[in-house]
């Protein structure tokens, strides 16, 4: 169509030259603790984001949910304050602090104004050091968390995706939801808490990104007080998770007009030497806009859905790619079918040089986007360092985008992309649909 | 829009977003045709976010066309004359930009992030898609098809979205805002080339829309690149006034309840009509504001949390939202999810009870200054988020606010008195301007 050539042209000469304009300083406490730190003095507040390096995974059996009701409880109480005393003193310096557990982590987001920062930092400390876990937050929150799982049981898109991990992982700690099941936190006490804190919060394995208005000597200082009284180690590293799922489809009787889809097989782990190609192909096939080939053939083409995409999803020992999409009970078949077929063209087909320069502009295009605030700064600093990346990785990793060539990455798509392999969780009352399984 | 059929934890203890926030270096311009430009700077990051407004939404459309604003939204993705099908997004893609669009009752927003070199890229198609749409009758099924798979994901298929698109219609006598954004299916189901096109060359025009650039970018370069793209296109004479039916006086208190076997936690919800944030008259909506803070704000010593979450253990989660960024008169919300087993007649008694007590024993000092002490907190984690901060402006300026209002808010919430809530506190012991929704099961399921 030569009415783009005006746009692609001017795109062409723009792309590839953008670099995240961010300076990374990595900063090492006195007692031992590394973070990593993007100074910026233009808003009198900072954003730290801590992340532990054990998460629901490690629990034992019978104490399944422990790590989320824990960290449900860290803001109810703490040192000489009670709930409501704790709250008081967060709210009168407007700081705000966030708990969550993943299934390999736990994770701390604070923000804190300038003004008070000793205060709050203070506050911080009491939470993630000394947390008293008391019965009434204890009974309130843990009530909480059995009334999440159940609405856990009727939401067709938590179904489908729990049903899909617990397909995949089978018995391995992997297939369980973080937040437990009714049964382990219907028992779990206060002493699990006090026991799960304290294997779970300690310093081997911490990670630290800082965005704001601090400086690194600040920053060290603030640190050492700050996580420097937790114990040196906790629980050892889980054992490594088998895939179990073969290729078929999985339904889940639901009462309801549409059908919430769960598709996928093994896919690379984060530090495989693929994983950027892996991720650059899957850009391609059902990545995040509007483009991929996923959401032009069920959506743009035929209709059939509302969204659709994939992503790859790395744990520590087991990688998947899986993708999700809803569709009405009497049209997912076709959904289905044009995903599978989608799966085969790539498998056998790969894809077409213009498809991987289009996803190297977007991906190389998008990357410095993401640096855009002290919140998402801070985050992004502690997920590259858990994900064991170097500080320059920033400066070139649009330089390896770029670097993938056509030859590698159709050779991937071919043992990737497995249609055999494929497995399918449909949560509804889907029409038409051959149940392979 | 907040979901209430979960429950979160709710550790940040910041006021909510929609108390509204004030920025330095902000901009507002008008072009010759009428649109209206406003800039926002913010130089720490090469980017910009380019929004165009559209003084239309739902609320607007024609009796019996429920659902046109926002096909007409999807739809414009399809392409113009200038940019074929996918050209838009495409060209999006390959400067690693993203791009999206939301329609509510009262505006049609499309927003597009990018490199700042790029601005100009966006601007030039965002401005021919105005007024160039081009749709084949496959373009206008297909897109259907979505939307229909749209309001099943998002309504159908959720109990509790179904529950409130019914107490949405119970809440308005008169006025539009009872209609659901998305349109009734029914209706979606039929509506035509004519519908679209009619919605769109009437309300896609120049002079009823306001352009907002967010980033790193000098405002005199902007109002440049906005003249020589919006500012040659024609403005419209016959831009149509906003029908608005206004609300008759509401009289009598509406009770509904919805049983469903998909629910697995009821919960009572009431809401009560109530007055908007008014240009030069933003004192109501600021004491309500920090009404719903005071009585149902996050943490757990907020009014209601104290009473029925901690004290009567009734609860395992209460809440109060007060959204007043509209056009018309808006709703104040009350939730409680009763503890299981806890009847939700006796969650309703208990926070009507609340309710009451509050009024009697008035507004603790303490925690009113908390309260500001947090609202002026959120102004500066609220400069952090460009993106937001420009949404804020935007969605204010489009219904019906100005520059100065939303310069001022930040002060009106901050003089708002313990009188003044417990006044507004006062206005929800009169039910007959209210909702009350019961969530149940269905009776026999699990």
């Amino acid at each position: 169509m030569i009415r783009n050539i005006g746009i692609v042209a001017a795109v062409a000469l723009s792309t590839g030259g953008a670099v995240a304009a961010v300076d990374i300083k990595e900063v090492e406490t006195p007692l031992g603790i590394s973070a990593w730190l993007v100074e910026d003095h233009s808003i009198p507040f900072t954003a730290l984001e801590i992340r532990f390096g054990v998460g629901s995974a490690s629990e034992p059996e019978d104490k399944l949910g422990a790590a989320y009701l824990m960290t449900g409880l860290l803001a109810e109480g703490a040192a000489e304050f009670d709930a409501a005393e704790f709250q008081k003193q967060l709210e009168s310096i407007a700081a705000s602090f966030e708990f969550d557990a993943r299934k390999e982590s736990i994770s701390v987001s604070a923000k804190f104004l300038t003004e008070n920062r000793d205060e709050a930092v203070e506050l911080l400390r009491k939470a993630i050091e000394e947390p008293r876990f008391d019965s009434e937050p204890f009974n309130r929150v843990q009530s909480q968390v059995l009334t999440i799982l159940r609405n856990r049981e009727k939401d067709p898109d938590t179904i489908s995706g729990d049903a899909f991990i617990s397909t995949a992982f089978g018995d391995h700690p992997y297939a369980t939801p973080v937040e437990g099941t009714k049964n382990t936190v219907a028992s779990l006490i206060p002493k699990d808490m006090m026991d799960i804190h304290k294997q779970m919060l300690v310093r081997n394995g911490i990670v630290v990104g800082a965005a704001g208005d601090i400086t690194s000597d600040e920053l060290a200082v603030l640190l050492d007080r700050l996580l420097g009284g937790l114990p040196a180690k906790g629980l050892e590293p889980i054992a490594s998770a088998e895939l179990v799922m073969n290729g078929g489809t999985t339904v889940v009787d639901f009462p309801s007009p549409q059908s919430v889809v769960r598709f996928g097989h093994a896919g690379p782990l984060r530090n495989d030497p693929d994983f950027l190609t892996a991720y650059i192909l899957n850009e391609i096939v059902g990545g995040g806009d509007f483009r991929t080939r996923l959401n032009v053939e069920v959506r743009q083409k035929r209709g059939l859905t509302y969204g659709i995409g994939s992503y790859l999803s790395a744990f520590k020992t087991a990688g998947l790619v899986i993708g999700g999409m809803a569709s009405a009970n009497e049209r997912v078949a076709e959904a289905v079918k044009v995903v599978k077929a989608e799966w085969e063209r790539v498998a056998t087909d790969g894809v077409t040089a213009d498809e991987l320069r289009d996803a190297k502009a977007y991906l190389t295009g998008a990357y410095p986007l993401r640096f855009d605030s002290n919140e998402s700064i801070a985050k992004i600093l502690a997920g590259m360092q858990f994900e064991g990346l170097p500080a320059s990785y920033v400066k070139q990793r649009n330089d390896l985008v770029n670097a993938v060539t056509l030859e590698e990455i159709n050779e991937l798509a071919g043992s990737l992309y497995k249609p055999e392999e494929l497995h399918f969780v449909v949560v509804g009352q889907p029409e038409g649909l051959e149940r392979e399984q | 829009m907040r979901s209430i059929q979960r429950i979160w934890f709710i550790l940040t203890l910041l006021a909510a977003p929609t108390l509204g926030s004030a920025a330095e270096n902000v901009s507002g311009f008008r072009l010759n045709n009428g649109m209206q430009v406003v800039v926002i700077e913010d130089h720490r990051a090469p980017i910009a976010v380019q929004m165009v407004w559209y003084f239309a939404g739902a609320a607007d459309e024609q009796p019996g066309k429920s659902g046109i604003a926002h096909y007409v939204e999807h739809l414009m993705f399809k392409g113009t004359e200038k940019f074929g099908p996918g050209a838009f997004s495409n060209a999006i893609k390959l400067i690693g930009g993203s791009d999206n669009a939301f329609t509510t009752h009262d505006y049609t927003a499309y927003v597009q992030r990018v490199a700042v070199q790029h601005l100009e890229t966006v601007m030039e198609m965002e401005a021919d898609r105005m007024r160039g749409l081009v749709l084949s009758s496959e373009d206008i099924e297909t897109e259907r098809q979505v939307v229909l798979e749209e309001r099943i994901e998002r309504t159908d298929s959720n109990p509790s979205a179904v529950f409130g698109e019914q107490r949405s219609a119970a809440q308005y006598l008169n006025h539009p805002y009872g209609i659901p954004v998305i349109g009734w299916r029914h209706e979606i189901e039929r509506l035509d080339r004519d519908d679209i096109f009619d919605f769109y060359s009437q309300h896609y025009v120049p002079n009823n829309a306001l352009l907002l650039v967010a980033g790193d970018v000098n405002p005199d370069a902007v109002l440049e690149m906005a003249e020589r793209h919006y500012g040659v296109i024609e403005p419209s004479t016959r831009i149509p006034e906003r029908p608005r039916p206004k609300e008759p006086p509401q009289l009598s208190e509406r009770r509904l309840t919805y049983a469903d076997p998909r629910v697995s936690t009821p919960y009572v919800v009431r809401t009560y009509l109530v007055p908007e944030r008014d240009s030069g008259d933003q004192e109501t909506a600021a004491a309500l504001s920090l009404l719903a803070e005071i009585i149902g704000g996050a943490g757990i010593n907020s009014v209601l949390s104290q009473k029925l979450e901690v004290k009567d253990e009734l609860a395992v989660h209460t809440a109060a939202y007060y959204g007043g960024t509209s056009l018309d008169d808006t709703r104040f919300t009350l939730v409680v999810v009763p503890k299981e087993g806890v009847a939700l007649g006796e969650a309703e008694a208990a926070l009507d009870e609340a309710l009451a007590e509050f009024v009697e024993t008035g507004v603790d000092s303490d925690h009113l200054d908390r309260v500001k002490t947090q609202v002026r907190a959120s102004w500066i984690y609220a400069q952090d988020d460009v993106q937001s901060l420009a949404y804020d402006y935007g969605s204010s300026l489009v219904t019906g606010l100005t520059l100065e209002d939303i310069a001022e808010w930040p002060e009106v919430l901050q003089e708002v008195t313990e009188e003044a809530i417990i006044k507004a506190a006062n206005g929800l012991l009169d039910r007959r301007k209210s909702v009350t929704g019961w969530l149940m099961r269905e009776e026999g399921s699990s």
